[in-house]
């Protein structure tokens, strides 16, 4: 059985068939790509899978877990977390703030305890302060722990966005391009980030990518989609030279 | 300039951050424990009305600067507290018992309006609490056995474990005081910890809050009852103050009112709710000061330019009439909040902020350092 697994995924706007009978699957450990044009349906499959969209059939697992009628919040409780395309961080609240709210997942004080700041609302914080610090040591944040999100550059709000996701501790991260709007050097940055996610903390990546050197650089497979369909699967190498993707990006 | 080395994760938590504060704090706690033996009894009848502005402001805050709902709908939530405390009053109810029960049935109250209001954001939410506040005013008027409708209710003198403590005695102001600081100490609290976090982030982006495993929903309906919750209390003390309760004080206007005093103060911190609190409170003499003595004066400087008195008295007459419009007050109140948001969109806090910066910079301030940049393009659709 596969960690993770997409079945005959799909997502309907009236006609439009934005995701078509979707199946992949995901192994523990690996990363794996999505690419295709644009409005191919990629970051389409992450909002099902995240439950911003509920598919119009398909079912999604993992762990063996049936999670496709998961309320939203519950699908980060059970370690997938994400990152967007268009960076939606908490743009009034600190660096820190935000990553600890990453931390949610693991929060189990009551609110009457919060509003007293008991011992054990004390303790559990200095915990996640601990885990948000060893985040912020993996990703480079130091400089920029007690600034306000609305201040900083795109370049650094993007790691942020990566920063939170981890700081859930999750199992399987989705990120949705990870190197738009960023130059060269910070791409570079976000592949060793990547791969050491993989080999450092053990995260499963799936991740939609425009950038071919990017997806080259990391990924272990690449699922290529066209119009909500999936054209080819494999190494990156092999998915490069399948016909129907070399017709659906230049044009046949 | 003071450069804090932060060396312990309990500086990230710790409520004051360097021992300064310590220092401040403890000169206005002092000032504040002294007030009563110094200022006059309209002073300190003002500065009870502050407090318990200042409190309803908090609560504002809980709800609008750090949740992101908007309501126009807590003076209703006031008229709630303070008409629960005067129905329970009548059963000869001891007041700690009368307090608890007002702030938590309002909080059952805010709880079930913050349910239908989690389809709603932005200016329909307005609109939704604002229906609210206008039934609760309605059943106030109309729930005769319990309100004694449009004739009021008269609120008995407050009496704390077989004390009588008048309301405009100093253990009154003290009794307000201490439930202004606990309110304040406690949403502090709840802002460190997971939940006010939680607040925040559904504030800014409820899309991210929700893939970060925020249940938005619920923490929108805690945001609310919590909100309700601290007004109902501001009620029941706002209520001993006033020593009679009437449906007609609990209009859209007060509701207003608490927003100018957040919007005003500032809603980005708690400061805010304090010193909006103080000035919403000290516009009231101020206007009838000026209705009062404007005309005088206006008529006055025209006479000293040389205007005969039939004209000085014609001008009098005027201004006079114009000063005692009905609704004046409330376009004032409308001038002044667009003022604010057009020009100090951080409010008073945040123009204190910016003197103390510029002091402590100086001479290197730069404007710029309280601008925001633009906000990149969100997601929209993903609501």
């Amino acid at each position: 059985m596969s960690y993770f697994r997409a079945e005959n995924l799909s997502l309907h706007f009236g006609g439009l068939k934005a995701v078509d009978a979707v199946s992949f699957a995901v192994e523990r450990g690996e990363i794996l790509s999505i690419i295709g044009p644009n409005g191919a349906g990629k970051s389409s499959i992450f909002n099902l899978i995240s439950r911003i969209y509920r598919p119009t059939s398909g079912r999604i697992f993992f762990e063996d877990q049936d999670i496709t009628e998961q309320p939203p919040y519950d699908i980060a409780r059970l370690g997938i977390a994400r990152t967007f395309q268009n960076i939606e961080l908490f743009e009034n609240a600190t660096v820190l703030s935000n990553l600890l709210v990453g931390r949610h997942r693991h929060s189990t004080t009551q609110l009457w305890q919060e509003l007293l700041f008991l011992p054990s609302v004390r303790a559990n914080e200095k915990v996640h302060r601990r885990r948000v610090e060893q985040v912020i040591e993996f990703l480079d944040l130091e400089p920029y722990r007690d600034k306000l999100i609305s201040g900083l550059p795109y370049g650094v709000r993007k790691v942020i966005e990566l920063a939170r996701a981890l700081c859930s501790e999750p199992k399987l991260i989705l990120l949705d391009e990870p190197s738009s709007g960023l130059n060269v050097e910070e791409t570079d940055d976000m592949s060793f980030w990547i791969r050491d996610m993989k080999s450092e903390l053990g995260v499963t990546v799936l991740m939609v990518e425009h950038d071919m050197s990017l997806v080259n650089r990391v990924s272990d497979r690449v699922i290529a989609l066209n119009y909500g369909r999936v054209l080819a699967m494999g190494s990156p190498a092999e998915v490069q030279r399948h016909p129907d993707v070399v017709a659906a990006y230049l044009g046949a | 300039m003071r450069f804090l080395f932060k060396t312990d994760y309990e500086d990230d938590i710790k409520l004051f951050p360097h021992s300064g504060y310590y220092v401040s704090y403890g000169i206005l706690l002092a000032l504040l424990l002294i007030a009563p033996f110094v200022l006059s009894s309209y002073l300190m009848s003002q500065l009870v009305f502050v407090c318990i502005y200042a409190t309803v402001g908090v609560a504002l805050l809980i709800l609008t600067g750090f949740t992101g709902q908007a309501s126009l709908g807590h003076a209703a939530f006031l008229a709630i507290g303070a008409y629960t405390a005067a129905y329970l009053q009548k059963y000869n109810v001891p007041f700690p018992v009368y307090f608890l029960a007002s702030g938590g049935l309002t909080g059952i109250i805010g709880a079930m309006v913050g349910f239908p209001a989690l389809r709603l954001t932005g200016i329909y939410l307005v609109i939704a609490t604002i229906s609210f506040a206008l039934i609760v005013e309605e059943i106030l008027a109309r729930w005769e056995s319990v309100t004694n409708g449009n004739e009021g209710m008269r609120v008995k003198t407050l009496s704390l474990l077989g004390v009588t403590v008048p309301r405009d005695s100093p253990t009154f102001y003290f009794l307000c005081l201490a439930v202004l600081v606990l309110t304040i100490v406690g949403t502090l609290n709840l802002l460190r910890s997971p939940t006010g976090r939680a607040f925040v982030a559904i504030r800014d982006s409820e899309t991210a809050a929700r893939s970060m495993g925020v249940n938005v929903a619920l923490y929108k309906v805690k945001s609310f009852a919590i909100s309700a919750a601290i007004t109902g209390f501001a009620g029941v003390l706002f209520a001993h103050k006033l020593s009679f309760i009437s449906p007609e004080m609990f209009t859209l206007q007060l509701s207003i009112e608490f927003i100018i005093v957040i919007l005003i103060g500032g809603t980005f911190s708690l400061h805010g709710a304090v010193l909006g609190a103080i000035f919403i409170v000290m516009i009231d003499p101020f206007l009838t000061y000026l209705k009062d003595d404007m005309p005088g004066m206006i008529a006055g400087v025209a006479a000293t330019f040389g205007a005969g008195p039939a004209t000085a008295g014609n001008i009098k007459s005027t201004v006079a009439a114009f000063a005692s419009l009905n609704g004046l007050k409330g376009a004032i109140y409308g001038i002044i909040i667009v003022l604010f948001v057009l020009f100090e969109p951080l409010g008073l806090y945040g123009r204190w902020l910016k003197i103390k910066l510029f002091f402590q910079l100086f001479p290197l301030y730069k404007r710029a350092t309280f601008k925001r940049q633009k906000i990149y393009v969100k997601s929209e659709r993903n609501r």
